[in-house]
């Protein structure tokens, strides 16, 4: 651990106490740098999702949660973990410090709210003392930021497109300028066309404001693409972190070799694939 | 705005179909009622009230049928409903009238309360899943299956008749004077509490347990763990994200259960012998009394209307979602 | 040989306080045995629509489908053959079957339909759909909801191919399924087309095995065929912008890292 480490996950094990028992997350542990972007690759069922929620502590009964420690290390220096904090400290680091973007945005916006207030919401209990014009300006610009254009500040969610919402989910992440922003399939029922701008905003805005991604998807070809480090999850356990580069040219692990052959090359080399009368290279 | 027009047109033709409906009704009934009163009481009943029952009940057959149609409207958008049979002859206008605020005075206050009380147990008992509030669920339930009378006699029996502490019966003291002054309203308030406190409890269950489930369900929706995760105090996220929207369908079967008020109540009517429109309506029926029933039947249809307007319309205003045109 | 002509077919809908919306343009493809056809879209591209009016849920504003030259028929008998001749496997592994029934019901009741076998030899069938789907005959008698989403997909293919068709449509078949077995059902059905000699139409917005599964790619942006052309050719020269603009934005760690030294797009999924 440096002082360019943000985030200690210190052996993190999340269990839901049912009959018989699901072990979701077994024994992850990770560190992740300032401004780093980290993706986190599995399929369904993997426990991705499982442990940003156990992060925050956003799970519930009958998940438990524990762990040596998940400590976050602020820029200001000092040291909090996660896992010991109280009610209404845990409600003051949430969105201040770390923010997420949550999956399928159809749901994830309260449908009788406009977004104007939804943003305004996150000003008005983290900053008591800004006035209602300086919010306002605020939630604009951030609108503004993501390029939804501040117009819409009294839309409602229903009245935008898909791409727009996920848009405003990320504009309602960023409003604190937090530390870390956890991703969870932020681009996943998204047009590739726009996923691929929205994947640039977010290159942007971290290039602005100096945050640490971790972005959990299981389109793997994409974390290549844009990841600094990579953790392949699987049955609750991460099976492999590196660089994507490494991991591109010499993967370690027999299921990240699996997962990578699952995505078939778009311009390169056909590969093992059948089609039609041609057969080339293995099959399987 | 289309929106609400579209609405308004549709809600107009129900009208106009529920009283051309009413129009028809007695003229298919077999034999008639009215000619044989009126033959009974030859002398005593003046000419316009002979011609509005004739109007009413069809036996004006020397005029074509839509003439009667344009006649009866005539009459309906006169305020003229006809004679009551068995009050003497009065305008059914004013025996509707007379009756009318008390039903809708104690019954309406009384939903009132059971919907503000029972959403509100119910929100707070959704949200915290597993309180000792829960008992309350079954408790009022078993009381919204108890039968009304049942209910309102032993309720007579403990608070009046033992304790002394209300009134059995009526809606006033005969000795107070009707005016806008306390003594009167006091005391309207003395004979209304039993009354309306049984209706209450027999309500109560359904608007707990309607409410209940509805948090249930949305407190499963994603919108609230992303209001969590954004660190909202659990007041802001119970009121502004769960009970916002757990609260919608409530509203509209609390519009619609107002449009029952006006049939009243007819059995708490007959216990406390309230001067309501369901006793009236008793009343009318076992003395034969058609045109009042008809006259009540009308009033009912069109508040039942007038309700569900409101429920469309308070619901429209709440979810933004509804005001929309067809999505693209 | 048979043949399924799309030929310039429209769909307007009307959208109420906002006009016409314009769902298909002026499409026109053909659809013949032996060969895969890939049609490419984004959501809102016309994709689902060509899907709909394909299996009769919709019909064209303009425009003709013609099966063998002729139209396709809309009732009776006819439609019956239509149906046993054009199948469709849909995207949802988890909402095509019915809960309630066990698979031998699923594959059975197209076997009974269209009379494909005897009554005494169904059972048989049965069994030999399942094989060829790659499942144990045992299954049978499970219900879907044993099942995985893979295996599930795999019986909507069996029952797709159960009533012997001629072509065959596959409206986003692996999209809702894990990633390490999407290429296991896409090689299934290729390998399945070269075995009856199927035409099939594969539905999706993923380029990458748009190219690897099909010998022809069209283009769909909406509702207007943009490009269309060989396979390869579509995606490693396209002529049009907006096809360009598609391949680009999609993920390829190989322009990055170049061709694989590794594993990567070496080996076909199972």
């Amino acid at each position: 651990m440096t002082d360019q480490t943000l985030l200690t996950i210190d052996t993190i094990d999340v269990v839901y106490d049912v009959d018989p028992p699901v072990h979701a997350v077994r024994g992850v542990s990770l560190e992740l740098a300032r401004g780093e972007i980290l993706g986190l690759a599995g399929e369904s069922g993997c426990g991705k999702t499982t442990l940003a929620y156990a992060i925050q502590r956003l799970l519930k009964p009958p998940a438990v949660i524990s762990a040596n420690g998940v400590i976050f290390h602020d820029r200001d220096g000092t040291d909090i973990d996660i896992t010991s904090l109280d009610t209404d400290a845990l409600r003051r680091f949430r969105w201040n410090k770390a923010s997420m973007v949550f999956q399928g945005a159809m749901n994830a916006l309260n449908p009788v709210k406009n977004i104007g207030s939804q943003l305004d919401d996150v000003f008005r209990t983290h900053r008591p003392g800004m006035g209602k014009a300086e919010r306002r300006e605020a939630c604009a610009e951030l609108l503004d930021i993501v390029k939804v254009g501040r117009d819409r500040l009294r839309s409602y969610p229903h009245e935008l497109s898909g791409g727009m919402r996920q848009r405003v989910m990320i504009a309602m992440a960023l409003a604190l300028k937090p530390q870390l922003m956890i991703m969870d399939e932020p681009t996943t029922a998204l047009d590739v066309l726009i996923q691929r701008e929205i994947l640039q905003q977010i290159s942007e805005l971290r290039t602005q404001f100096g945050f640490s991604v971790i972005f959990i998807t299981h389109d793997l070809p994409l974390l290549l693409e844009i990841s600094d480090r990579i953790a392949i999850m699987r049955a609750g356990e991460v099976v492999e972190l590196d660089t994507p580069a490494n991991i591109y040219h010499g993967a370690k692990h027999e299921y990240t070799r699996t997962l990578l052959s699952s995505f078939p090359s778009l311009t390169g080399d056909r590969g093992g694939f059948l089609r039609g009368d041609q057969t080339t290279g293995a099959t399987r | 705005m289309r929106f609400f027009l579209r609405r308004a047109a549709f809600y107009l033709f129900t009208l106009w179909a529920a009283i051309t409906i009413n129009f028809f009704l007695p003229r298919m009934m077999k034999g008639d009622p009215i000619t044989a009163y009126l033959a009974r009481n030859q002398g005593t009943v003046s000419p316009e009230a002979i011609e509005s029952l004739k109007i009413l009940f069809g036996l004006n057959t020397d005029r074509s049928l839509w003439q009667q149609y344009i006649d009866y409207w005539g009459l309906l958008l006169s305020g003229d409903l006809g004679r009551s049979l068995s009050k003497g002859l009065a305008p059914v206008s004013e025996v509707i009238a007379d009756a009318l605020p008390w039903t809708l005075g104690l019954v309406g206050i009384a939903t009132l309360i059971s919907f503000f009380v029972g959403t509100s147990i119910g929100t707070y008992i959704g949200w915290k899943r597993g309180s000792k509030a829960e008992f309350l669920v079954p408790v009022t339930t078993f009381l919204s299956t108890v039968p009304y009378f049942w209910l309102g006699l032993i309720m007579i029996a403990v608070f009046s008749t033992t304790l002394g502490w209300f009134p059995a019966s009526h809606a006033y003291d005969k000795t107070v004077q009707p005016g806008f002054n306390w003594e009167f309203i006091s005391n309207v308030i003395y004979h209304g509490t039993l009354p309306a406190l049984t209706i209450v409890i027999t309500s109560l269950g359904g608007w707990i347990l309607g409410m209940r489930n509805m948090m249930i369900t949305v407190l499963d929706e994603d919108y609230i763990t992303v209001a969590q995760a954004k660190g909202l105090s659990p007041r802001n996220v119970v009121v502004h994200y769960a009970a916002r929207n757990a609260v919608l369908p409530q509203l509209s079967s609390f519009a619609l259960s107002l449009g029952f008020i006006v049939g009243g109540t007819l059995i708490m009517e007959m216990i406390f012998s309230y001067p309501g429109l369901g006793l009236r309506l008793f009343e009318a029926t076992l003395a034969k009394d058609y045109p009042l029933m008809q006259g009540i039947f009308l009033v009912i249809t069109l508040s039942v209307l007038v309700a569900n307007i409101i429920a469309d319309m308070a619901y429209a205003a709440l979810d933004p979602r509804t005001r929309q045109e067809e999505a693209l | 040989m048979t043949t399924l002509e799309f030929s310039h077919v429209s769909r307007t809908y009307k959208v109420r306080g906002a006009g016409t919306l314009k769902a298909l343009d002026d499409v026109s493809f053909t659809l013949t045995s032996g060969k895969t056809i890939a049609l490419v879209g984004q959501s809102g591209s016309g994709k689902s629509t060509i899907a709909k009016i394909l299996t009769q849920l919709e019909s064209p504003t303009n425009g003709s489908i013609l099966l063998d030259g002729k139209p396709i028929p809309r009732r009776g008998r006819a439609l019956r053959a239509y149906r046993q001749s054009v199948r469709m496997v849909f995207q949802d592994p988890y909402a095509s079957l019915n809960p309630y029934h066990s698979i031998r019901h699923h594959l059975e009741r197209p076997l009974r339909l269209h009379r494909v076998v005897p009554t005494r030899e169904i059972d048989a069938e049965v069994g030999r759909l399942l094989e060829r789907v790659k499942l144990d005959p045992a299954l049978a008698d499970r219900s879907p909801h044993e099942l995985s989403g893979g295996q599930r997909q795999r019986v909507a293919i069996a029952r797709a191919l159960a009533s012997r068709p001629s072509l065959l449509i596959a409206d986003e078949p692996v999209s809702m399924l894990d990633v390490s077995i999407r290429l296991g059902v896409l090689n299934l059905l290729a390998e399945l087309q070269r075995e009856s000699n199927l035409g099939v139409l594969y539905i999706t917005h993923d380029l990458a095995t748009a190219r690897h599964f099909s010998d022809e790619i069209m283009v769909l942006n909406r509702g207007v065929v943009v490009e269309r052309g060989p396979a390869d050719r579509v995606i490693l020269e396209p002529e049009h912008e907006y096809t360009r603009r598609l391949r680009d934005a999609s993920p390829n760690p190989e322009t990055l890292f170049g061709a694989s030294t590794g594993t990567a797009g070496k080996e076909a999924g199972k």
